[in-house]
C-alpha cells in the first residue's frame, strides 16, 4: 500500500482528491451532474487525442502537429458540407485525410529519417497552412442539424457522443498497452529502439501504426469539435498541442520514451480539468488556468528529480 | 565528384543553403513588379532583424541538444514590460534603457536554465511550461492595456527609421545592423573560442564532455541565458519597430525560430550546426514570408503551408545530403 502511494499515480490521486475537496468546498454547484458533464465538455476533443499522444510519447517520439490535424479536419468538413457533399460522407473524408497526414509523418520519420519534433513541428505549420488555405479568414456554419445535435446534446444518458468515445477509446487504449504484444512493444522501442530492432520488432511498423493512429484520432476530434461550435474557422482548435501533451506528461510518461501508463494519463487529465473547472468556478481566468497548469507540469518532473536527489545524498555510493 | 569531396559537408550544407536562397529570390523577382528594389530588401532585412537575434539564441540551445519554446514569450515580456516602463520613465539613458531588455530576457532565460540544467526537467517540458507562465504574467500584469507608439521615447520611436550606412540606394537600417552584429559576435565566437566550442562538445556527447572535464550543466545553463539575452534584444527591436505592443507580442515566435534553426542546417540533436547557417535560415524564412504576401497569384493565406513544406524539404535533403557524404566518404552514416 505504501509503495503504491509513494508512485508518481499514488500523488496524482492525491492531487485530485485535493483537488476536488477543495471544489466542493469553494464552488458549491461544483458537484452537480450538469457541472461534472461541462467539466469535461469544454476538453473532451482534447482528451481524446491525449489518449493516443501517450503511445506516441513512451514510444520514444513526440506529435505536435495533432492540433493543427484537428484544425485542419473541422476546416475540410465545413467546406465540404458547405459544398454541398453530404455530412457523412464529408466526415468519412476528414477521417481518411488525417490518416493520409498522420502517414506523411510517419513515412518522414521512419523511412526518411527526421526527427519526429522537426517533422511534426514542420507539420504544425503545414496542416495549419492549408486549414488557412481553405478557409482564408471566413467562418463556415450551417451544418446538418443532426451533426449540430451530436456534438450538444446528450448522446447517451446524459452523456454527449465526445465523451462516449472518450470512455470507449480509452478502454481500447488501456487494454492495447498494457495487455497486449503491441503495447509491449510500443515499451520496448521507447526504452531502446535499437535494442528493439535486434530483437526482432518492426520499429518502423510500430511508429506508423501510432502516427496514422494519431492523425485519425485528431481528423475525429477535429470533427467533434466543429460539431460543438456548430461553426468552423481557420484557427479552430490552435495551441491545443501544448495542453494535450501536458496532460501526457503530467501523468509520468516519461518525454524519453518507455516509460508510463494509461491510468498515470487519465488521473492526470481528471487533475487538469478538476483544476480548470474549480478556478473557472472561482471566476479565475483562463490565462491564469493556463499558467497553473505550465507551473503544474514542471513541478511534476522537477519535484521526483529533487526527492531522488535527496535520497542519492543519504545513502552514499547509490548514485 | 572530387569537389564534393574536398568540401566539408557544412561548407556544402551553407553552399546549398545560399543557392536556395539566391533561386527564391530570382523567383520572386520574376513574379513581382518592383521586387529587387530596395523597399523590399527593407522589408525584408528588418522583418528578418526581428527574428534573427532568437534564432541565433535557439542555435545555441539546440546546439546542447536542448530546445527553448518560451522565447516568443520573452520577447513579449521584454517588449511591453519594458516598453511601460520606458512609457513612464522617458527620460531614462537610451543604454541603461537597452540594458534593461537584455537583463530582462537574460533573467527569463537564466529561470530556464536553471530548471534544465540544475534541476534536470528536460527542457521540452520547461520551456513549454514557461512559455504558458511567461505569457500568464503578461496578461496579468498588462491588465490588457496597449502600449502605444506616442507613450514611448522619441529615440526608440525614429530608430527603425534610422540609417546606418547606404549601398548604393539601399539603405542599411540601424535595427538590421543590430541584429547582424549580435550573430556576428556569436559566429566569430563559435568558430574560434575555446569557450564557446564547449556547447559543441556537450551537444555530441554529454558523457564524453564530463569526462573531459567540462562542466556539462554550466554549459547548457548559459545557454539557455543567453537565448533569453538573445530575446531580450528582439524585444528591444520588436517594440521599436512597431510601437504598438499588446500581450500578444511575439507569439509564435518559438516556432519561426525553430524553422530557422532547422532550415539553417543545426542538427535538432545537438553537436554541429552554424551560425552563417543561421543567418541563412533565418533571411529565407523571411523572404518566403514576405513574398508571398505580395505574390499575386497564390492567395497569401499559403503562406503557412508552403512554409511548412519548405521546412519539411529542407530536412529532408539535409537527411539525405549528409547520408550520401558519409557512403561517399566510405564511412556509415
Amino acid at each position: 500500500m505504501m509503495a503504491k502511494l509513494k508512485s508518481w499515480e499514488g500523488l496524482l490521486l492525491l492531487i485530485l482528491v485535493v483537488t476536488i475537496a477543495a471544489n466542493v468546498m469553494l464552488a458549491p454547484h461544483f458537484l452537480t451532474m450538469q457541472n461534472q458533464i461541462n467539466l469535461f465538455q469544454l476538453s473532451n476533443e482534447k482528451i481524446i487525442v491525449a489518449l493516443v499522444m501517450t503511445f506516441i510519447i513512451i514510444n520514444g517520439e513526440i506529435d505536435l502537429s495533432v492540433a493543427s490535424m484537428m484544425g485542419l479536419s473541422a476546416c475540410a468538413f465545413g467546406v465540404l458540407v458547405t459544398a454541398g457533399v453530404p455530412a457523412g460522407l464529408a466526415m468519412v473524408i476528414c477521417l481518411a485525410a488525417g490518416a493520409i497526414g498522420g502517414a506523411f509523418n510517419a513515412f518522414m520519420i521512419t523511412y526518411v529519417g527526421i526527427p519526429s519534433l522537426v517533422v511534426t513541428l514542420a507539420m504544425l505549420i503545414g496542416f495549419r497552412g492549408f486549414a488557412r488555405v481553405l478557409l482564408e479568414d471566413q467562418g463556415l456554419g450551417n451544418f446538418p442539424q443532426w451533426v449540430n445535435d451530436l456534438g450538444r446534446n446528450a448522446f447517451l444518458g446524459p452523456l454527449p457522443l465526445a465523451l462516449v468515445i472518450f470512455v470507449v477509446l480509452l478502454v481500447v487504449c488501456g487494454v492495447i498497452l498494457h495487455r497486449t504484444g503491441f503495447g509491449r512493444e510500443v515499451y520496448v522501442i521507447g526504452n531502446n529502439a535499437e535494442v528493439a530492432r535486434y530483437s526482432g520488432v518492426r520499429v518502423g511498423r510500430v511508429k506508423s501504426i501510432l502516427f496514422i493512429a494519431s492523425g485519425v484520432v485528431s481528423a475525429l476530434a477535429g470533427l467533434l469539435y466543429a460539431a460543438r461550435l456548430a461553426s468552423v474557422r481557420g484557427d479552430a482548435a490552435t495551441g491545443f498541442e501544448l495542453d494535450i501533451i501536458t496532460m501526457v506528461l503530467l501523468g509520468g510518461v516519461s518525454i524519453f520514451g518507455g516509460k508510463g501508463t494509461m491510468v498515470g494519463v487519465v488521473l492526470s487529465i481528471l487533475v487538469v480539468l478538476n483544476l480548470r473547472n474549480g478556478m473557472a468556478l472561482t471566476n479565475i481566468t483562463g490565462h491564469i488556468q493556463t499558467g497553473v497548469i505550465g507551473m503544474l507540469l514542471i513541478i511534476s518532473v522537477l519535484g521526483p528529480n529533487l526527492v531522488q536527489r535527496l535520497q542519492s545524498m543519504r545513502k552514499p555510493g547509490a548514485a | 565528384m572530387n569537389v564534393f569531396r574536398t568540401l566539408h559537408p557544412q561548407t556544402l550544407r551553407i553552399l546549398a543553403l545560399a543557392a536556395v536562397l539566391a533561386l527564391t529570390v530570382l523567383f520572386f523577382t520574376t513574379q513581382i513588379d518592383n521586387y529587387f528594389s530596395p523597399r523590399m530588401l527593407n522589408r525584408i532585412a528588418t522583418s528578418a532583424a526581428v527574428i534573427l537575434p532568437i534564432a541565433i539564441g535557439q542555435a545555441l540551445v539546440v546546439m546542447t541538444r536542448n530546445i527553448d519554446l518560451s522565447v516568443g514569450s520573452v520577447v513579449g515580456i521584454t517588449a511591453y514590460l519594458v516598453g511601460d516602463y520606458l512609457g513612464s520613465h522617458p527620460d531614462i539613458n537610451p543604454f541603461l534603457a537597452f540594458s534593461l531588455f537584455i537583463v530582462l530576457g537574460a533573467f527569463c532565460g537564466a529561470i530556464n536554465g536553471v530548471l534544465v540544467a540544475y534541476g534536470r526537467v528536460p527542457s521540452i517540458i520547461v520551456t513549454l511550461g514557461t512559455l504558458a507562465l511567461y505569457r500568464t504574467f503578461l496578461v496579468e500584469y498588462s491588465g490588457s492595456r496597449t502600449i502605444t507608439t506616442d507613450s514611448l521615447p522619441k529615440w526608440l520611436v525614429d530608430l527603425p527609421q534610422a540609417t546606418a550606412f547606404t549601398i548604393g540606394s539601399f539603405e542599411v537600417r540601424v535595427m538590421v545592423v543590430m541584429a547582424l552584429a549580435s550573430a556576428i559576435v556569436f559566429w566569430i565566437a563559435l568558430s574560434r573560442l575555446r569557450v564557446a566550442r564547449k556547447l559543441y562538445a556537450v551537444g555530441s556527447n554529454p558523457d564524453a564532455a564530463v569526462m573531459a572535464g567540462i562542466n556539462s550543466a554550466r554549459v547548457v545553463f548559459v545557454a539557455f541565458i543567453l537565448s533569453g539575452a538573445l530575446a531580450g534584444l528582439a524585444g528591444f527591436i520588436f517594440l521599436s519597430k512597431f510601437g504598438n505592443i499588446t500581450v500578444v507580442a511575439g507569439l509564435g515566435f518559438e516556432l519561426k525560430s525553430v524553422a530557422a534553426v532547422v532550415v539553417g542546417g543545426v542538427n535538432i540533436f545537438g553537436g554541429s550546426g552554424s551560425i552563417v547557417g543561421v543567418i541563412l535560415g533565418t533571411v529565407l524564412v523571411d523572404t518566403i514570408d514576405n513574398s508571398l504576401t505580395r505574390w499575386a497569384i497564390v492567395s497569401e493565406f499559403w503562406r503557412d503551408a508552403l512554409l511548412g513544406m519548405l521546412i519539411m524539404i529542407a530536412v529532408a535533403a539535409d537527411t539525405f545530403m549528409t547520408r550520401s557524404f558519409g557512403k561517399l566518404k566510405g564511412k556509415t552514416p
